[in-house]
């Protein structure tokens, strides 16, 4: 039994469950609307089943139910584990986590009715903006409740860059999600225009910074190391790519709205600061990567470290991405087309997802009284069926963005275009198929996950583990 | 933007920008009785241990050649408030610098076919493939890239003009745009009269209807419509009131469109095109529009 001696291991157990669940939904729903870009009537035009509708449904649950759930389990595990604390808050722990479904359970309903903000990544109603909000705060009390009762002198690297997410989303979601309530369903924003925009993509983007980037970098610095069984890199070079990750992260949002109605010294300030930002992103990926070296030799028996090895990999591939796409002269190009959906997928599913993997692959034997997963050879499949997925997935992106921003520009001898809209459409048919098939192959991957995961659960029986009384 | 906002966001990018380079140089900096490079720290949790390593060289390098780069940038570019930086440049100056670039070098190509009249240049093969171009890139959204239209978008390959057929008409209705007005007429006809009203229509157009019901709605068809529609609905091209003595409809020839056109009204709104592509490509697109036809 757990008592006060002991972690809670229960609500990591949850989380990681639900994780493995919302994936499947959440990349169940993209496969369906990749789907619905090649076959436009796929769904018979069910209007709850429209692209319009499923398409923030996709990114609500794989960012806030699968990624969300994922950053729970880790953090939950890793803050106890690092302080040598059981969760602080009591019943506002379990409250967190019924809470959170609860906020996943209505989004899945209000999204396919329609029922909307308008604003990208917030698009959930006012009530359940509440909700978030009480979850959200009562997270923070768990979280930094467990840090102030550690019985270790420091706090862990991972835990600042789990405290910055929690605290700077805070924030955002406050911000961004002000609103006027009209009814129960419906609200506007407290902004208009250039600032509404504005604020609406100091959001997004912080959405990106803090919960899929720092919140993730949290779970590299313990399960890296752990898996590589190796100290961190470098704990200076840690301290400088933590603060000015954050501090240059929070500036970088204008990009999204280059070439706009936005001021041009907001323009300015959003470019430089993504550009400033290359160093301090990759300095996690080095300091994973160098933790790495010296234990190269575990890659070939060691899955999860696989898992980890690639999601630094593409970590670092699509911090690189980002600030050069965030170039006036660049995003001239890029803007509005698919390559920027291929960026953001080489780091949701490249990093996002491949880190997540190979942390639950790690945590979840030793949550269930066992120090391995149910088969090797199944995460040995998800992992090659993950990767394939992910290299289709963008490189198709890649060739669809940058043939339409191409065939936008292009102009005749006499200055008329020389290609229609509807052309340019057209030639995007080989390429969503190509992108729905590594779509296909990544959820096939999670299936995989599930039923390594039920194995592996249903052969165990949930682990009660004792708090080291010595630092 | 005040003084006071200028001030502001200069100062907190310039402190951002240099505590970044502040941290850099504070964290580099070695002190008394730290583990050398290659030692780990001394702390632990939950057996994780972190080495004291120095950072990469060529990751601080890179690190400060962007810092270099941001600042140059906000030197020569609009960015630390009301500074317009020292090139002066803006979005909108780059903007217009563009398209009077491209004025000057495609106008003349256009130019050429200015002084052709309009019958003459819709048979030109080098002014037709010219028209094509440009309505492939400007018209084509509305009414097709062939021209066949769409519900409200009229068609214009068939020989149903809603505001005149020939060039000159068409030249005009593509510079000056066109405002056409169906008013609603549910209010004041009420359902019974509105269903009336469209089987006569649908008379006009030479269907099959229920007499007794089309000889009522030809009453209330000769009072209201037939202002604008003219009493035979041939229509009247100076307002834009479409022929309904044919088989082609703007908003759907259905019974339930009729009726509906009939009780909410509509509106069609083409665009003016004086002002954004002036009048040579006018001229050019008109002649291709006529050659459609002709």
């Amino acid at each position: 039994m757990e008592t006060n001696s002991t972690y809670n291991y229960t609500v990591i157990r949850q989380f990681s469950i639900m994780t493995v669940v919302w994936g499947i939904v959440g990349m169940l729903v993209g496969v369906i609307i990749a789907a619905q870009l090649v076959w436009p009537s796929l769904t018979f035009d069910i209007s709850f089943l429209h692209f319009g509708r499923l398409r923030p449904l996709h990114t609500n649950a794989v960012i806030f139910a699968f990624g969300g759930s994922a950053l729970f389990a880790t953090s939950y595990f890793v803050v106890q584990r690092t302080c040598q604390a059981r969760l602080f808050g009591g019943p506002l722990v379990a409250f967190t986590f019924w809470g959170w479904q609860l906020v996943i359970l209505l989004a899945a309903i209000t999204l396919p009715l329609g029922i909307t903000s308008g604003k990208e990544y917030a698009e959930l109603e006012w009530p359940i903006d509440l909700l978030i909000t009480v979850v959200w705060v009562s997270y923070a009390i768990v979280f930094f409740g467990t840090i102030l009762k550690r019985k270790t002198p420091h706090i862990y690297v991972a835990n600042w860059f789990f405290g910055a997410m929690i605290l700077t989303i805070a924030v955002l979601h406050l911000v961004n999600s002000a609103a006027m309530p009209v009814t129960l369903t419906k609200s506007y924003s407290a902004y208009a225009g250039a600032a509404d925009a504005m604020i609406q993509w100091w959001y997004g983007h912080n959405a990106v910074g803090f919960f899929l980037t720092a919140g993730f970098l949290g779970i590299m610095y313990y399960f890296v190391p752990k898996t590589a069984g190796r100290p961190v890199y470098s704990y200076r070079l840690s301290v400088v790519h933590f603060w000015a990750l954050v501090s240059t992260y929070i500036w970088a949002g204008p990009h999204h709205l280059l070439y706009t109605s936005l001021p041009d010294w907001t323009q300015s300030l959003g470019m430089v600061f993504s550009l400033i930002l290359l160093a301090p992103s990759w300095g996690g990926m080095i300091n994973g990567i160098m933790t790495l070296s010296g234990a190269w030799h575990k890659l070939r028996t060691d899955p999860i470290l696989r898992f980890l090895i690639v999601s630094l990999s593409f970590y670092g591939m699509s911090t690189f991405e980002g600030p050069m796409m965030a170039i006036k002269t660049v995003n001239a190009l890029s803007h509005y087309t698919d390559w920027t959906v291929g960026h953001v997928h080489s780091g949701a599913l490249g990093w996002v997802a491949m880190v997540t993997f190979g942390a639950i692959y790690y945590m979840l034997p030793r949550l269930y009284g066992k120090t391995e997963m149910h088969s090797a050879k199944l995460m040995e499949l998800h992992f090659w069926t993950a990767t394939i997925g992910i290299v289709l997935y963008i490189t198709s992106m890649w060739i669809a963005g940058v043939m339409q921003g191409l065939m936008w520009r292009a102009v005749n001898a006499d200055g008329t275009l020389t290609y229609s809209f509807v052309e340019s459409l057209e030639r995007m048919y080989p390429y969503y198929t190509i992108r729905w098939l590594g779509g296909v192959l990544f959820l096939i991957g999670m299936l995989i996950m599930a039923l390594n995961v039920w194995k592996t659960v249903s052969n165990g029986k949930p682990t009660v583990a004792a708090i080291p009384q010595t630092a | 933007m005040s003084t006071f906002w200028s001030l502001w966001i200069t100062l907190l990018t310039v402190i951002n920008i240099y505590a970044c380079y502040w941290l850099i140089k504070w964290t580099a900096k070695k002190r008394e009785g730290e583990p050398d490079a290659g030692e780990v720290t001394g702390h632990s949790w939950d057996g994780l241990e972190e080495y004291n390593n120095p950072m990469p060289r060529w990751w601080l390098w890179m690190f400060y050649i962007t810092i270099v780069f941001g600042v140059a940038y906000l030197a020569l570019y609009p960015g630390l408030g009301n500074f317009k930086g020292a090139l002066g440049w803006t979005q909108t100056g780059q903007y217009d610098t563009e398209v009077t670039n491209a004025n000057a070098k495609y106008d003349p190509i256009f130019k050429k076919f200015a002084s052709k009249d309009l019958v003459a240049l819709a048979k030109d093969p080098e002014g037709k493939e010219a028209g094509r171009r440009l309505f492939v890139s400007y018209c084509a959204q509305c009414h097709g890239s062939d021209g066949g239209g769409a519900i409200g978008f009229p068609n214009l390959t068939d020989k149903d003009w809603l505001w005149g057929g020939e060039p000159e008409m068409i030249k005009t209705s593509i510079m000056s745009g066109r405002n056409a007005m169906m008013p609603a007429w549910g209010a004041i006809l009420g359902d019974d009269g509105v269903d009336k009203v469209a089987v006569y229509v649908q008379k006009l157009a030479g269907r099959k209807v229920d007499s007794v019901k089309a000889e009522a709605g030809k009453a209330i068809f000769n009072t209201n419509c037939a202002m604008c529609h003219m009493p035979d609905g041939s229509g009247n091209p100076m307002m834009g009131a479409p022929r309904l003595s044919d088989n082609v409809w703007l908003y759907g020839g259905s019974a339930g469109a009729i009726k509906k056109s009939i009780k909410d009204g509509r509106s069609g709104k083409m665009p003016p095109h004086r002002d954004f592509l002036g009048e040579d490509k006018v001229h050019v697109l008109a002649g291709y529009v006529y050659g459609l036809t002709h």
